[in-house]
């Protein structure tokens, strides 16, 4: 694809506490020592990048804000360096604020509890051994590329019944979306109308031929009065489920495998103790939680004593969270047998992921099947891992040697 | 002989995380959206103590509790 309107780049930043950039390529590799210099600076810190845009930097600011729906509203959920109108039914539920939040996200819930996961769970099993059966034999592979990204998008293309084949459509929209789309509007506006186009192609064909699948059980769905949901409704949730269900998992698993592969030790004692690997799962999702979410102030309010004005944008970094020390000792280490562990991976609040169970069976699964047959690997010093820029953080490039003969 | 337990989902703090569930399955129920609410009455059967502490300590929502009775 040509692209001739490149969006200015930022400039590097030199004073985090006053002008932090999350797009900033410093970011991107390594936020956790910046996290620390911002959290040891304030609970609440501010930039004037993005139109005017907070960090609250504490586990408790967090909730605070997470909490607070009557200052804090979810109709703009990315910090993006233009706030153009807000589109209705842009994303129902994550979108929403009270009171519509409540009914838009009840009609998601059922699809997506524990129960209704066990039944996926054979499926995505026997992807990720499909995945794995096409580079076992390889002495070098790059996992997020050949491994990580396939798995999250197959399972949500099997639960909405669209082609799994399809799978590089999505990823390319979610790129333009999430990564793209905060620099240059065209791209997102581009990837939304042809994700509208496409899914309403599939509503379309169910209009003669009905499934078994989730855009059926949107098209069905019926409001408290017994009334369809506006197209506009439908569409919108079916653009979340893919957006919100693809690129959060392919980075959770990935960055899972790449402290794996790092760490001989921890590595060992989830293949010889795999029970704890629902354990381990928790600690990896706090220690490298890929979520930033966002907010949008619309009245003036204080967060842990900072003053916090109407217009600004929030940055509400579940990651930056969940590396809080007062909340989680030994935040800065992974520690695979945390008991106790109140991580806000998934978010607070009523806007906690939809797809959160989802995603933890998804992830217990790629690392207990990966594990299984690959016992043994490594980053591959040859190679260079790389992670994507802005609201979701995962590794991108994830070179690893297999095998013991490394 | 150890104080019996109790424990108890307050339903307008749970978000449906599920963590208990996962944690002490014995302990909590889900509804059709995946909220949770305690088993019972609450009361927690000798032997599951620690479950019951784990399932509390593990809620990102604050939303359990457990008393001695």
């Amino acid at each position: 694809m040509s692209d001739v309107s490149q969006p200015a780049a930022h400039p590097p930043v030199t004073d985090w506490v006053h002008d932090f950039d999350h797009t900033d390529p410093q970011w991107t590799d390594d936020p956790f020592p910046i996290w620390d210099e911002l959290r040891a600076a304030s609970p609440v810190v501010h930039t004037k990048r993005f139109l005017g845009c907070y960090l609250p930097t504490t586990y408790e600011a967090v909730r605070e804000i997470a909490n607070d729906t009557e200052h804090f509203s979810s109709r703009r959920i990315i910090v993006r360096d233009v706030r153009p109108e807000v589109a209705r039914n842009a994303a129902p539920p994550i979108t929403s604020d009270p009171p519509v939040h409540k009914p838009a996200k009840q009609l998601l819930l059922p699809p997506f509890t524990p129960d209704a996961m066990k039944k996926l769970e054979p499926r995505v099993r026997a992807i990720c051994n499909e995945l794995i059966d096409g580079f076992i034999a390889e002495k070098s592979v790059d996992a997020a590329a050949r491994y990580t990204k396939h798995i999250p998008v197959r399972a949500i293309a099997h639960m909405l019944g669209i082609p799994e084949g399809d799978s590089d459509l999505f990823v390319n929209w979610i790129h333009m979306i999430l990564e793209l789309g905060i620099k240059d509007e065209s791209k997102l506006l581009q990837a939304a109308q042809e994700m509208s186009a496409y899914f309403s192609a599939h509503i379309e064909a169910r209009k003669t031929k009905p499934t078994n699948d989730l855009i059926s059980y949107l098209m069905n769905a019926r409001d408290k009065e017994g009334n369809p949901l506006e197209d506009s409704h439908v569409l919108g949730s079916l653009r979340l489920l893919l957006i919100a269900g693809i690129d959060t998992t392919w980075s959770a698993i990935g960055s899972s495998l790449w402290h794996l592969a790092k760490t001989p030790a921890d590595r060992e004692r989830l293949i010889a103790e795999p029970g704890l690997i629902p354990t381990a799962v928790e600690e990896l999702l706090r220690a490298y939680s890929p979520v930033t979410m966002a907010r949008e102030v619309v009245k003036e309010t204080t967060i842990s004593g900072c003053p916090v004005k109407a217009g600004n944008m929030v940055l509400l970094s579940f990651p930056a969270a969940n590396r809080d020390p007062r909340m989680f000792p030994d935040a800065d280490k992974v520690v695979i047998d945390r008991r106790e562990n109140r991580h806000a991976a998934f978010g607070l609040g009523i806007h906690r992921c939809v797809g959160s169970n989802l995603a933890r069976m998804e992830m217990q699964v790629a690392l207990e099947e990966w594990l299984k047959r690959i016992p043994d690997f490594a980053l591959d010093p040859a190679g260079t891992v790389t992670w994507s820029q802005g609201t979701v953080r995962g590794p991108r490039q994830l070179p690893f040697l297999l095998g013991k003969a490394m | 002989m150890a104080e019996r337990l109790k424990v108890h989902v307050d339903p307008d703090k749970c978000q449906g995380h599920a963590r208990c569930k996962a944690l002490a399955p014995e302990l909590f129920e889900l509804d059709e959206y995946g909220n949770a609410h305690e088993a019972g009455d609450g009361t927690v059967p000798p032997g599951l103590e620690d479950k019951a502490w784990l399932a509390k300590s593990n809620c990102p929502e604050i939303a359990i509790d457990v008393t001695e009775e």
